[in-house]
């Protein structure tokens, strides 16, 4: 049955309130449990042996010696994960990762595994694992690797996507170009024009729970894996196709989860550890380290961005172009593409031409950092928006009103846009108090906007409604920012229950169709449509029941205000008939009122914002401090909007990290000098002040209510917005991310020189 | 791995001296226990000293003050009387870590990590610090300075322990202050790390001075130079530039993931000439 998911404007009683979420109570006390919380009886430890070369040939691999430390029960190679990848690059890249074949591309990259009934024996099994080495030249810079001197690391890679045919191979695995109109036509229109070259640094999701799994694998063939995973069905797909594994046969449970932010879409050690277990015939639990994590679990991207944007003296962008070299690892992958695509999308520009180029480095193979690609993009343009609005005298703001994306724009990717929230994002930063509030001595205030796509995806739901009227939804989608609540409020808005009356779970993959997993924003936004379209299927079975409880015809049973009612008065007075009613006569009016979903939610709708920053920089250190921070974003409806104030936090929090301080330091032997929290530095608590938010209502016209997926956005435009706010603090452009205080020192001794 | 903990200093030396191989004292274990999660870590022996009596107190005497091994950070805020006396050294140990840290560490064992970035170390050299070193045939007292030989490297022999920190009573109008760099608010490490220490006489002329710096070499570094530039003063801005260039030039840093050595020299520099100000407001200047 086909769904109808367009939005009808109505009036909500739950959506829209803030309860408090199901899993809180437990998360702060300790009760919840997350992936290392699993356990089996006759469990064994596993430990991964890793690469401490940044490139190098895996001449032989010894393991004799390791196979014979008491309490060790498997040790496994990439002898033991055998290819069954099928020539699908993609699949394989997620293999090679998890155990190297040939060659260690990084440092981190996973060599062997051990399993042992202790961490003790595990451990010193590792040590006498004996693997022959041949070093190669590495290269970790994005910029170094494209050089005509750089080592070339995969020799089978010719860069795609280029005319003629490349016939050499390179570091640039693939090339892609997006935009309209004509760009040479543009600039010779423009009376200013900002060109300039950007870098950011690779960072970390920095979730502070490391990836965590018990694997057990069947002699009958059939398997178990419980993960900490935001895609439980996902990972049973990959899984299963990396072992060989009937799909239905390998079981995946998710557990709470400490953070992912796109870090746990992919799967790192799952593999392994199932191949553990296959071999060991045991249970075995893979807990990685926070080194590791950090040295062998995705980052995202590190980028080189050359930006060139003409305008003329009435404040109209001619056109503007920008060039992309984001590191994807050692694996071709599409992160350049995502950032040539993002680029712009806040603009109507007539001609606008973006190309993303995919560079290979011997760094972790890159992962999905929400909204992946997009900040970095958003950090080079912003900052030239923001030049160019100075160079042609106008206010920053009014700039980008002047030029904004709105309904009908072709994007600069290419779609046409629906009604979106870029402009009244802008206008809201117009008239917000923190724009014109007086700024102090050696302050600074920075603005900028950003954009993601958003995405929806295959969705599946059951809805049972219990005995006593009360409700459970089972969905598939892992809850990673209060989906539970959300969805509960959602199931309570259409049966016309209380949100108390709503039992949210996250069922495993044997006993729910498949779902995506929870990225691309698409939790809330697809869950919902699949919990509305559910509960809606429950209706109406409910409907039947009334019917029959009351033995009238179906016709003149109607829902409302979560009740039966009989239509007119040929039915005498009946009292309507509640939920709880019609679930107490469930028995004898045909069995258990259950409503299922099962569809692909499209139309998840772009979404858009502002962000504001002022910024308090110490002119003689390079110091820094945020001091107001601003966040303004479209969320279509705002569900639960606690949790969509946390959304918009949490994203500025990690993007201000992210602008200030986050960095991967490769040393010239091209291994990770700060594979931890001490040397890797998010914010702490006292680094920022309460960030402001406010929300935005532009319905999504193809959500029952509107809903749009608010998850990524927000950390969009905080590197940008940071940017600037310093550039604007100490008078000096500031293009390299993250801006350290060593840097803003440098730019401003470089200034005075 | 042994673990033992012994209620007098005379069996844990002896517990040391007689050590076959690794052995480590235990003191609040913020450093230690981090280590001891390193796959490479080894030990055969740790001695935890906290049992031992007098480790856990700061004596006043008559000559200064004498801080047991196992005080952790939080109880020398807590003494009013070294705060009063040593606000630097106090707010040095303070900056370590968090609340949780300073429950538990200590600034012997923040000496004895011999990290260059110890932050309370530079404050400890700044004051005049000693440390008293209990070995198996007797103690012995050296310069807090002496302690650290280079990073993760202290001049104590096999079997020693320091017992305790003495600080001597700060003549009058004396003040002292510490100042660290970190890229955030807390819980980092000190990119550069400056103690002055000062004593003025009735006019407010600086007539005694020591001047340390903290994770700009592989050592705490005591600079004459500046100590020179600032005796005689008081603090006049051309002062406080001499100062600040005394500093920078004493500075041997590295590159490294935490500061470049362009960075660290100059703000060594900084940072020297606000301590020296704060310093100099505390011993009564102005
Ligand atoms: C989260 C965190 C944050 C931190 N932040 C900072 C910071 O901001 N600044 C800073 O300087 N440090 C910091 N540290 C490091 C550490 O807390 C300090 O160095 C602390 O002072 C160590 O004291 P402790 O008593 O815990 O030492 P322990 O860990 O017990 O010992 C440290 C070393 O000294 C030796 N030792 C201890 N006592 C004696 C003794 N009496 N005689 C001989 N040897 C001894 C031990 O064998 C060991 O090698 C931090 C640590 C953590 C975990």
């Amino acid at each position: 049955m086909s769904f109808d998911a367009t939005n009808s404007s109505k009036s909500f009683k739950s959506v829209g309130t803030r309860p408090l979420r199901p899993d809180g109570v437990d998360k702060v006390t300790g009760r919840a449990r997350y992936g290392a919380d699993f356990n089996m009886p006759g469990q064994l430890v596993a430990r991964v042996l890793r690469s401490k070369h940044a490139h190098a040939k895996i001449k032989s691999i010894d393991t004799s010696r390791a196979e014979t430390v008491k309490g060790v029960k498997a040790v496994v190679t990439a002898a033991d994960l055998p290819d069954l990848t099928d020539g699908d690059p993609a699949l394989f890249a997620v293999l090679d990762n998890c155990m190297a074949r040939n060659k260690a591309m990084y440092d981190g990259h996973a060599i062997a595994a051990v399993a042992a009934i202790d961490e003790k024996a595990a451990k010193a099994a590792l040590k006498l694992i004996a693997v022959d080495y041949e070093i190669l030249p590495h290269v970790t810079d994005v910029d170094a690797a494209t050089l005509p001197d750089a080592p070339v690391l995969n020799e089978a890679i010719f860069t795609q996507g280029v005319e003629p045919k490349s016939t050499r191979p390179s570091n640039i695995a693939n090339r892609t170009e997006f935009g309209h109109g004509d760009v040479d036509v543009g600039f010779s229109h423009a009376d200013s024009v900002v060109e300039r070259s950007y870098k950011t640094e690779q960072t970390h999701q920095g979730y502070i729970e490391p990836h965590a799994c018990v694997a057990n694998c069947n002699p009958d063939g059939t398997a178990e894996l419980w993960v900490c995973t935001q895609g439980h069905f996902v990972y049973r797909q990959v899984c299963a196709d990396l072992l060989g594994i009937e799909v239905s046969k390998l079981r995946v449970t998710s557990s709470e989860i400490g953070g992912g932010f796109g870090g746990k879409t992919h799967v790192w050690t799952e593999p392994v550890a199932l191949a553990l277990s296959r071999k060991a015939n045991r249970p075995v639990k893979l807990v990685m380290s926070r080194d590791e994590v950090f040295r062998a679990s995705g980052p995202t991207s590190a980028t080189s961005i050359d930006v060139k944007i003409g305008a003329n003296k009435d404040g109209i962008i001619t056109a503007a172009t920008a060039t992309l070299r984001y590191t994807s690892g050692p694996y071709a992958d599409m992160w350049a593409e995502l950032g040539a695509m993002t680029s712009f999308a806040c603009y109507d520009l007539e001609n606008v031409k973006t190309v993303g180029l995919e560079v290979i480095v011997n760094r972790p193979k890159v992962a999905a950092y929400r909204a992946p690609s997009a900040p970095m993009a958003a950090f080079a343009v912003e900052s030239a928006i923001d030049e160019l609005a100075q160079k042609i005298g106008m206010n920053p703001v009014d700039f980008r009103i002047q030029n904004v994306a709105s309904e009908g724009t072709q994007s600069s990717y290419g779609p046409i846009y629906g009604p979106i929230g870029i402009g009244p994002t802008l206008e809201a930063a117009k008239a917000h108090p923190h724009m014109s509030a007086p700024l102090g001595k050696n302050q600074g205030r920075g603005m900028a906007c950003g954009f993601w796509f958003n995405f929806g995806g295959q969705t599946c739901t059951d809805l049972n409604i219990s005995a006593d009227g009360t409700v459970t939804i089972a969905v598939g989608t892992v809850d990673v920012g209060g989906s539970r609540a959300s969805l509960s409020l959602i199931a309570a808005e259409e049966l016309g229950l209380s949100y108390d009356n709503i039992k949210a779970v996250v069922a495993d993959t044997s006993t729910l169709g498949y779902n995506d997993m929870t990225d691309g924003s698409r939790g809330t936004f697809s869950t919902s449509m699949a919990t509305i379209s559910a509960a809606r299927n429950a209706i109406e079975i409910m409907r039947h029941r009334a019917a029959l409880m009351w033995d009238i015809p179906l016709g003149d049973v109607y829902w409302e205000d979560g009740h039966a009612h009989a239509a007119g008065t040929k039915h005498g007075n009946l009292a309507p008939l509640s939920v709880k009613d019609i679930a107490a006569e469930a028995g004898k009016t045909g069995g258990p009122i259950a409503g299922h979903s099962e569809l692909v939610a499209d139309g998840a709708g772009v979404s858009f914002a502002t962000h504001i920053c002022d910024i308090d920089v110490d002119p003689e250190t390079g110091s820094s401090r945020v001091v107001r921070y601003t966040v303004i974003q479209d969320a279509g409806k705002a569900v639960h909007p606690s949790y969509v104030e946390g959304q918009y936090q949490g994203g500025a929090a990690q993007g201000i990290g992210w602008a200030l301080n986050e960095e991967y330091i490769y040393g010239e032997d091209g291994r990770l000098q700060n594979p931890g929290f001490l040397d890797y530095r998010i914010p702490v608590c006292s680094d920022l002040p309460m960030i402001d938010t406010q929300i935005l209502e532009i319905p999504n016209p193809k959500h029952p209510y509107g809903v749009r997926g608010v998850g990524e956005t927000s950390i969009v435009p905080p590197l940008a917005a940071i940017a600037n706010a310093v550039s604007n603090a100490v008078g000096v452009r500031m293009t390299h991310i993250p801006v350290s205080p060593p840097r803003i020192l440098a730019a401003l001794t470089d200034a005075k020189d | 791995m042994r673990y033992e903990r012994p209620d007098t200093m005379q069996a844990a030396t002896a517990l040391l001296a007689g050590a076959e191989a690794k052995s480590f004292v235990l003191a609040g274990g913020t450093d230690l226990l981090v280590r001891m999660q390193n796959d490479d870590f080894e030990a055969d022996l740790i001695v935890d000293i906290k049992a031992i009596s007098g480790m856990a107190k700061v004596t006043e005497t008559d000559d200064g003050f004498v801080i047991g091994a196992g005080v952790p950070s939080v109880a020398l805020f807590e003494d009013t009387a070294l705060v009063a006396a040593w606000p630097g050294v106090v707010e040095a140990a303070n900056l370590i870590g968090s609340t949780q840290i300073q429950g538990r560490c200590t600034i012997v064992g923040n000496l004895c990590n011999a990290s260059p970035a110890a932050d309370s170390v530079p404050a400890l050299v700044a004051a005049g610090a000693v440390a008293q070193v209990a070995g198996p045939s007797g103690t012995r007292d050296v310069a807090v300075i002496d302690i650290p030989t280079g990073p993760g490297k202290t001049s104590l022999a096999k079997g020693e322990i320091i017992q305790a920190i003495l600080l001597p009573k700060p003549n009058a109008r004396t003040g002292d202050a510490y100042l660290r760099f970190i890229p955030r608010t807390e819980m980092d490490i000190a990119v550069v790390g400056v103690a002055v220490n000062l004593t003025l006489n009735e006019d407010g002329t600086v007539i005694a001075a020591r001047v340390a710096l903290g994770a700009v070499g592989p050592k705490v570094i005591l600079v004459d130079t500046a100590a020179k530039a600032v005796i005689g003063s008081k603090l006049e801005d051309v002062v406080l530039q001499a100062l600040s260039e005394s500093c920078s030039a004493a500075c041997t840093p590295i590159n490294d993931k935490r500061g470049t050595v362009a960075f660290r020299t100059q703000v060594a520099g900084v940072l020297a000439r606000r301590a020296a100000q704060t310093a100099y407001t505390r011993a009564g200047g102005k």
